[in-house]
């Protein structure tokens, strides 16, 4: 896989002409400009403004072939290569024709570019062309950053101390749970998958109730109805994570949907992994919030590795950002380790999903650093020095500390009163969950619908009688 | 378009009817269902349909019909033929407060997107401890229709029904379609609404009271469609029609049928089954579709539980065939029950001479 990479060469072959850059996402074409020489990978407008309109989207259908044709400026899609302006009429649009068969290749000759702002050592690019931040911005993204290494670290040693059933870390994609999290308002939903706890630290869930989650306790904003790691915040407008893969792909369209009909200057923003991208759902997302206008953010967390699936198993496409386009979807793709990257990306994604409504599609390169879970081990199907490398060379948290520090924010005084301090209040978080009562009895059957029924006011009254009569076989920690 | 909301949590009980003498009106289900999705969609601005062909097209039933033009594009969406989709986003909407009203062209489509029924729809109140409600409504024609084959005729009563966290109608005549349609859009729970394409086209007697925009049934309560007192009959849906004929024929060969009409799959009313079964002694459960862990199955069990020494006979179970449809007319009339069956059924449970071996 690395070998077919081609690496960005921090040059000026990139152009980083700011009208184009995150615009013009989509390299389909061998060149990055505007003209293309190849009759069959043609863009609408290949201009200047930043947002361009599709003019398909303002005509109605079944009225092509009308007045409004002829509003239609043709020699976009022609070029000199094609036979002089002959254009044929379709359901969907004319297209112009060429009397050369030729089959669109299954994979372009260059990989679709990279965003990137910081290099491997936290120096910004030259010609680098980011959103900037400010000091405190910064500090509380790096800070955020380093707690959810923190958390991620210490809950699973819980998990293997047999403490908690079940944990799943979040190693090497803490640049684009948090950058992500901190471009984003707190009016925007998010729809999650499972690996974006960061977004919700982000939004000022604290650690006490991250553990009461992980504990099922009755503190737990779940009411110990879930898995470890599935949590989920009204208040933070953070829908709770459900385990089935991508399902909150066409649920954040339609969220989405309802903010537009709302009228309210927030987007929909949902999160999945590459393997996730194969799913039904994942299609049925794309191609609904493009036609409906839908104003959400796919961001896509590209990791490597589906468990033990590795992209090149996953799909043959280059990646997920080239699918964006098959759905007419504006799409990027973004160093996922690159904070400073994922933080602008998802700044302007947001800008044009509001103000354009319409949806934006972000891949975010990143690595898995570790395993899928608690019931894993990745050292079964890949190389542990894979592994190392990217959990100690490529690691988004150093290299943005590096930056922020380099930037005169951060010192290791700082540093070290920051990793303690987190430490310390993880442990006492835990100790205090732990030895939190679990969920009350009445807890197993209210929510099940809006009011509880009578079958279920039944059970729950039958269920207390027999607990009175047999005391000696239910747990002594467990509240009526 | 934008009305004051009310809030109608509360339905009324309509169980008893007031008869009103002028009731001369006739409705068929299709325009009691187009009248209650107007009613409610003008009522609460946040109600919308989506589905396929349900805009232009005006429904592919006829359902819709009007309501786009009424309503314009951003109230009733047509959408592309992804049913996983459409699920999901309704339940997307709904989670965040709008209330969608899916149409499934029918439900042997639904299947497709069955993960968002239940693991989106049905557990996400309970999963998220009563953050997330999704107050939704699937509905769209179940069961058999005529001459449509396997894949269109299957009747999914009994897989939604199991599944906590669902409520599940199933309305008959005019009234049902209406009132329990109002109820089920008004319901904060996801409600699964099973419809019959045989039904759209018939029409039935509707009293000032049902035509009210604010008439409303409660979910959870069977009719009683006539009263009797050698046997009850259960049935849901179309079946209910069978039901009300076979009481007629056997009326003349002096068995009194008790007709029930479920109206609400789940909740069951088992109270009223059981009551009229203490009643009458004898149960007779009448579906279209397949036997083995059916609505009859579960009735069977309820009334076995709770009335088992008021029962005199052992409980008929009148189901459709334990095969895919066939598509060839004379065995598709064999594989759904017919009134002969149900007649028969009654007889048996009443110790008449019709031995076993002679049905068919």
């Amino acid at each position: 896989m690395a070998s077919s990479w081609s690496l960005i060469k921090r040059s000026r072959t990139l152009i980083h002409h700011k009208k184009k850059l995150a615009f013009l996402g989509i390299g389909s074409a061998p060149t990055f400009s505007s003209s293309s020489s190849s009759p069959f990978m043609k863009r609408p407008c290949a201009a200047s403004a930043p947002y361009i309109n599709n003019h398909f989207r303002f005509l109605r259908r079944f009225e092509f072939t009308k007045a409004e044709a002829a509003q239609l400026e043709l020699q976009h899609y022609v070029t000199d290569d094609d036979d002089n302006n002959q254009v044929i009429d379709f359901p969907g649009g004319k297209v112009a024709f060429t009397s050369e068969m030729r089959f669109i290749s299954e994979s372009i000759q260059k990989r679709v570019p990279c965003y990137r702002v910081l290099d491997d050592n936290g120096m910004p690019m030259k010609y680098s062309n980011y959103v900037q931040i400010s000091k405190e911005m910064a500090v509380k993204m790096y800070s955020d950053m380093v707690t959810l290494q923190t958390m991620d670290s210490i809950f699973y040693e819980v998990q293997r101390q047999g403490r908690i059933s079940f944990y799943l870390t979040s190693m090497g994609e803490e640049a684009v749970n948090i950058a992500s999290a901190a471009a984003l308002s707190f009016d925007d939903v998010i729809l999650p998958q499972y690996r974006e706890p960061g977004v919700l630290l982000w939004r000022g869930f604290t650690l006490q109730q991250f553990v009461d989650q992980l504990f099922g306790n009755t503190s737990d904003l779940g009411k110990g109805r879930q898995m470890p790691i599935h949590y989920g915040s009204n208040k933070h407008n953070y829908f709770t994570v459900s385990s089935p893969i991508a399902t909150q792909l066409p649920q954040a369209v339609g969220a989405a949907y309802s903010l537009k009909i709302d009228g309210k200057s927030a987007c929909a923003v949902t999160y999945c992994g590459d393997g996730g991208t194969s799913e039904g759902d994942f299609h049925a997302g794309l191609n609904f919030a493009a036609v409906m206008d839908a104003p959400v953010i796919f961001i896509c967390r590209n990791n490597g590795w589906a468990i033990s699936t590795p992209v090149e198993e996953q799909f043959r496409s280059d990646g997920v950002v080239v699918k964006g386009q098959a759905y007419g979807i504006w799409s990027i793709r973004v160093d996922g380790n690159d904070a400073l990257a994922v933080y602008s990306a998802v700044h302007t994604a947001r800008e044009i999903a509001i103000k354009e409504k319409r949806p934006v599609l972000i891949e975010a390169l990143t690595y898995r650093v570790g395993h899928h879970s608690t019931s894993d081990d990745s050292t079964k199907y890949r190389p542990i020095d894979e592994i190392e490398y990217w959990k100690m060379e490529r690691n988004p948290v150093n290299r943005f500390k590096r930056w922020v520090e380099r930037n005169g924010w951060w010192s290791d005084h700082n540093e070290s009163e920051l990793r303690s301090s987190v430490r310390k209040q993880l442990m006492q978080a835990i100790q205090v969950a732990e030895k939190a009562q679990k969920p009350p009895l009445s807890d197993l059957f209210n929510d099940v619908y809006d009011r509880l029924p009578s079958n279920l006011e039944e059970q729950e009254r039958l269920l207390r009688e027999i607990v009175k009569k047999h005391p000696e076989d239910y747990p002594s920690d467990v509240p009526l | 378009m934008l009305r004051a909301i009310r809030h109608k949590s509360i339905c009324p009980a309509f169980g008893a009817f007031r008869a009103f003498a002028s009731a001369a009106k006739e409705m068929t289900v299709r325009e009691a269902l187009n009248s209650a999705l107007d009613e409610e969609m003008s009522a609460d601005p946040k109600v919308f349909l989506m589905g396929e062909e349900v805009g232009e097209y005006q429904g592919a039933y006829k359902i819709s019909k009007g309501l786009l033009d009424k309503y314009g594009p951003e109230r009733v969406l047509d959408t592309p033929i992804t049913e996983a989709g459409f699920a999901g986003i309704g339940v997307g909407a709904a989670y965040y407060g709008l209330r969608p009203v899916v149409e499934f062209m029918t439900f042997n489509f639904s299947m497709q997107a069955i993960d968002h029924i239940i693991n989106s729809a049905a557990k996400s109140n309970y999963m998220s401890a009563g953050q997330i409600s999704v107050p939704i409504v699937f509905r769209g024609p179940n069961g058999a229709a005529a001459g449509v084959g396997a894949q269109h005729s299957q009747c999914y009563a009994a897989w939604y029904a199991s599944c906590p966290g669902l409520k599940v109608l199933a309305p008959y005549s005019s009234e049902d379609a209406r009132g329990l349609l109002k109820a089920a859009i008004r319901d904060p729970d996801p409600v699964v609404f099973l419809e019959n394409e045989l039904l759209y086209g018939e029409s039935f007697p509707v009293s000032a009271e049902v035509l009210d925009s604010s008439f409303c049934l409660p979910i959870g309560k069977a009719k009683i469609e006539r009263e009797g007192k050698d046997v009850t009959i259960t049935a849901y849906s179309k079946m209910v029609g069978y039901a009300l004929k076979a009481a007629e024929i056997l009326a003349k060969e002096g068995v009194s049928a008790e007709v029930i009409n479920l109206r609400s799959i789940r909740p069951l009313d088992r109270t009223t089954i059981n009551a009229s079964v203490r009643k009458t002694n004898r149960l007779v459960t009448v579906e279209e579709g397949f036997p083995q862990h059916g609505v009859g199955a579960e009735i069977c069990t309820s009334v076995v539980e709770e009335s088992f020494g008021y029962l005199d006979a052992p409980v008929e179970r009148i189901a459709g065939a334990d095969v895919p449809m066939p598509y060839a007319a004379n065995l598709e009339r064999m594989a759904v029950p017919q009134v002969e069956d149900i007649v028969r059924a009654a007889k048996r449970a009443c110790h008449r001479s019709v031995p076993l071996a002679a049905t068919a």
